[in-house]
C-alpha cells in the first residue's frame, strides 16, 4: 500500500528580522496631497521598530513555515484525547462574516442583537445536546471550564452552610482535573479504576464521605472506555451530599446517544474546539462552555444572555453568581463556528458523527490488537489505547514508534498518556477519516512494528523526512533555552 | 528499556509497591526510587523536592520526578520528617538515572516509627512483584 509520507522540497527560512532591508516595504501609500500638519509633540514618539519587508517576503515566510508543519489539512492527526477532527471550511466562512467578525464588544445590547441571539441559541442547543437546563459560554477552554464548574460546586457547598475539603478524581480522568480542584482549595483524592478500566461503585463508596465535595469523572474516560457504572456512582456521591463534575472533553463519542444531564451528572464542560469542530492545537483560542443542573443555575458566571419578548440582553443581577470568568463574553468567534457546525450537521448528523468516531476507533483497535499490545480488550468508544509491550524486547519504545509514524505521513498519536497504562499509545481517528486513510494508518503501524524487529536502530533515530528530525528532548528539558 | 534481569536491586534496601526504596542509615532513613522506576521513567529532567522540616505519613506524596515522558508522584515509604534533600539533583537530575541508590538519593528522613520498615518489600519480594 502506498503511504502518504514521501520526500519533497522544503525551504530554509530565516527570521523576519534577518530578511529585513532598509527602505523595503509591502505597500505604497499614495503621496500626500494636503499640507503637512505636525502633531502635538506630547503625542509623538519614536516609530515602532518593525522589520522592513516586501509583500512577497512576508508571503514566502509564512508559507514556508507552514510547510514545515503537520496539519489536519495535510494528513491524519490521530492524537488521542484531543479530537483533532477536520473542521469544515463553511464554519470559517460564517465566523468571518462582517456582522460577526467586526462586532464590537462595547457596542451595547441594542446594537448586538444578532450576536446575542446566536449566543442564546447556542446555549439552548448545547443544553439540548447535553441534557441540562442552562449553559454558560464564557470559559476560554476546557481546563478553564473545569475551573468554572468547580467554582460553582464550591459556591454551592458554601451556600449549603458547610464547605467540604476533598474531591475524588479517578486515575482515568483528565490530567487537568486535580489542578482545577486544587485552585478551589480542594484536596484531590486519587481513586483507582477497576480491572475492566472503569470505575467500580464499591471503590467510590469507600472513598466518598461527608467531607468530600464530589467527584470529577471523565466519561468516556481517558482509556476511551464508557463508565458503565456512572449512574450508580452518581447515586453514591449524591447520597453523601456531594456533586458530580463531568469532564465532557470526550463528548465526541456520545453526541445524540446519551445526555450526561440524564445520567446524574451535575456540572459538565464541553470543548467546542474538540467536539464542535473549531480549530485547535495551535494555541487556541478554544471555548469551554459549562452546562449545569437546575440547582446550580444561580451560580453561573455573569453576564448571562437573557431573552425577553424577542429582545436579547445581558443580565448581571445574579447575587449568587461566581462572577465573571473572562473579559467581555468569552471567545465569540469560536461560538460562531460551533453554531454553524451544529446547524449544518443537524441532530441526526451529530449522532452519526459520534457513531462513526466510535466505529473508526473500534476498527483500528481490532485491526491492530494482534500487532500492538492492547491492555483493555473490550469495545472502546472514540479512542483506543495500546502499549509498547510487544516491542520492548527490541528496546523500542512508544516514543520511537510515534516518531517513525511521521515518516509514513501521519501525525503521531498521543503518547505516555493516560498514565494508568504503561507507555500508552493512544489513537483517536475521529469520524472524519475515511476507511482508505485509516487502512493506510493501520498498514503504517504494522510496517513500523516489523521494522522494530528487523531494524531497531532505524526507529531509534526516526523521523528522517520532516524538516526537523529527532529532537534532543532531554537537553531541551534540562537546559531549556527560553529565548530566540 | 531494560529487562528485569539487566536491572540492579541491592539487598540492603527495602522497596515499596510504588517503586521507591528506603534504607536505614543510623538514626535516619534515606529514600530514592528503584532502578526499575528510573528505567521506566526514562531520562529524568527535574525532581521536585519537599522542604526540610516537612512531615509526611507513610505512603504520602512528598514530591515528583519529571522525565521526558511524564511527571510521576513519589511517595514516602515510611512516615517521618524531612531532614535533608539531595540538592545536587537540582543541577544534575540525571544522577537518578545513573546511580539511583547512591548519588541519586532523594531525601533523608527522621523516621517516626522505624517498625514501618517491616511493611516494605525485601529484594526477593520486590523482584517477585516485578516479574509478576
Amino acid at each position: 500500500m502506498t503511504q502518504p509520507g514521501t520526500t519533497g522540497l522544503i525551504f530554509n527560512e530565516p527570521e523576519l528580522w534577518d530578511k529585513s532591508r532598509e527602505g523595503r516595504c509591502g505597500i505604497s501609500i499614495p503621496r500626500s496631497d494636503v499640507p503637512r500638519a505636525d502633531l502635538d509633540p506630547a503625542l509623538t514618539g519614536d516609530a515602532p521598530e518593525l522589520p522592513q519587508l516586501s509583500e512577497l517576503d512576508v508571503v514566502r515566510h509564512f508559507v514556508r513555515l507552514s510547510q514545515w508543519n503537520f496539519s489536519i489539512d495535510s494528513g491524519m492527526y490521530p492524537l488521542g484525547s484531543c479530537t483533532m477532527k477536520y473542521n469544515p471550511k463553511t464554519n470559517e466562512v460564517q465566523a468571518a462574516r462582517k456582522g460577526f467578525a467586526a462586532a464590537h464588544p462595547l457596542a451595547g445590547d441594542e446594537f448586538s442583537q444578532g450576536a446575542l441571539k446566536l449566543m442564546y441559541e447556542l446555549e439552548q442547543l448545547l443544553g439540548e445536546i447535553t441534557g441540562f437546563p442552562a449553559v454558560t459560554l464564557q470559559p476560554a477552554a476546557g481546563a478553564h471550564g473545569e475551573f468554572t464548574g468547580m467554582l460553582m460546586i464550591h459556591a454551592w457547598h458554601a451556600k449549603q452552610g458547610k464547605q467540604r475539603s476533598k474531591i475524588l478524581v479517578p486515575d482515568t480522568a483528565h490530567g487537568t482535573n486535580p489542578a482545577s480542584a486544587s485552585l478551589c482549595g480542594y484536596k484531590s483524592v486519587n481513586i483507582k479504576s477497576g480491572p475492566k478500566g472503569i470505575l467500580e461503585p464499591a471503590t467510590v463508596a469507600e472513598a466518598m464521605d461527608e467531607d468530600t465535595a464530589g467527584i470529577m469523572i471523565t466519561n468516556p474516560n481517558t482509556l476511551g472506555l464508557f463508565e458503565d457504572n456512572i449512574k450508580e456512582v452518581c447515586d453514591i456521591v449524591h447520597a453523601k451530599g456531594g456533586l458530580v463534575y463531568g469532564d465532557g472533553a470526550n463528548m465526541n463519542a456520545v453526541m445524540g446517544i446519551i445526555k450526561p444531564g440524564e445520567l446524574g451528572i451535575d456540572v459538565l464542560h464541553l470543548n467546542l474546539h474538540k467536539t464542535f469542530s473549531t480549530p485547535h492545537g495551535g494555541g487556541g483560542p478554544g471555548s469551554g462552555p459549562v452546562a449545569v443542573v437546575k440547582d446550580l443555575i444561580p451560580f453561573l458566571p455573569v453576564p448571562r444572555v437573557q431573552k425577553e419578548n424577542d429582545t436579547y440582553s445581558f443580565i448581571t443581577n445574579c447575587p449568587d453568581s461566581i462572577g465573571r470568568m473572562h473579559t467581555f463574553y468569552g471567545h465569540f468567534g469560536v461560538m460562531v463556528k460551533a453554531f454553524a457546525y451544529i446547524l449544518s450537521m443537524g441532530g441526526d448528523g451529530l449522532k452519526r458523527a459520534s457513531q462513526l468516531a466510535v466505529l473508526n476507533a473500534n476498527y483500528i483497535k481490532e485491526s491492530l490488537k494482534t500487532t500492538l499490545d492492547l491492555p483493555y480488550d473490550r469495545p472502546c468508544m472514540h479512542e483506543c489505547v495500546f502499549t509498547d509491550k510487544g516491542v520492548q524486547e527490541y528496546h523500542i519504545s512508544t516514543m520511537d514508534m510515534a516518531k517513525r509514524l511521521l515518516d509514513y505521513g501521519f501525525h503521531p498519536p498521543t503518547v505516555y498518556f493516560p498514565l494508568v497504562v504503561n507507555a500508552a499509545f493512544m489513537v483517536e481517528p475521529t469520524e472524519t477519516e475515511s476507511k482508505d486513510d485509516i487502512d493506510q494508518f493501520i498498514e503504517a503501524v504494522k510496517a513500523i512494528v516489523k521494522e522494530a524487529a528487523s531494524d531497531p536502530d532505524k526507529l531509534k533515530s526516526a523521523p528522517y523526512l520532516p524538516k526537523v528530525t529527532r529532537l534532543d528532548e532531554v537537553t531541551a528539558a534540562r537546559k531549556p533555552c527560553l529565548k530566540g | 528499556m531494560k529487562s528485569i534481569e539487566e536491572l540492579n536491586f541491592p539487598s540492603d534496601v527495602k522497596y515499596t509497591d510504588d517503586h521507591e526504596w528506603a534504607k536505614v542509615e543510623g538514626d535516619l532513613v534515606s529514600v530514592g526510587i528503584s532502578d526499575y522506576a528510573q528505567d521506566q521513567l526514562g531520562e529524568i529532567v527535574f525532581v521536585e523536592m519537599p522542604e526540610i522540616g516537612d512531615s509526611f505519613g507513610q505512603g504520602d506524596e512528598f514530591g515528583s520526578v519529571e522525565s521526558v515522558k511524564a511527571v510521576s508522584e513519589i511517595f514516602l515509604p515510611i512516615s517521618g520528617e524531612i531532614v535533608e534533600v539531595n540538592s545536587e539533583l537540582e543541577d544534575a537530575p540525571e544522577l537518578v538515572n545513573t546511580d539511583c541508590y547512591n548519588k541519586g538519593w532523594l531525601v533523608k528522613i527522621k523516621p517516626q516509627d522505624l517498625s514501618e520498615m517491616d511493611s516494605l518489600k525485601d529484594q526477593a519480594a520486590y523482584l517477585e512483584m516485578l516479574k509478576g
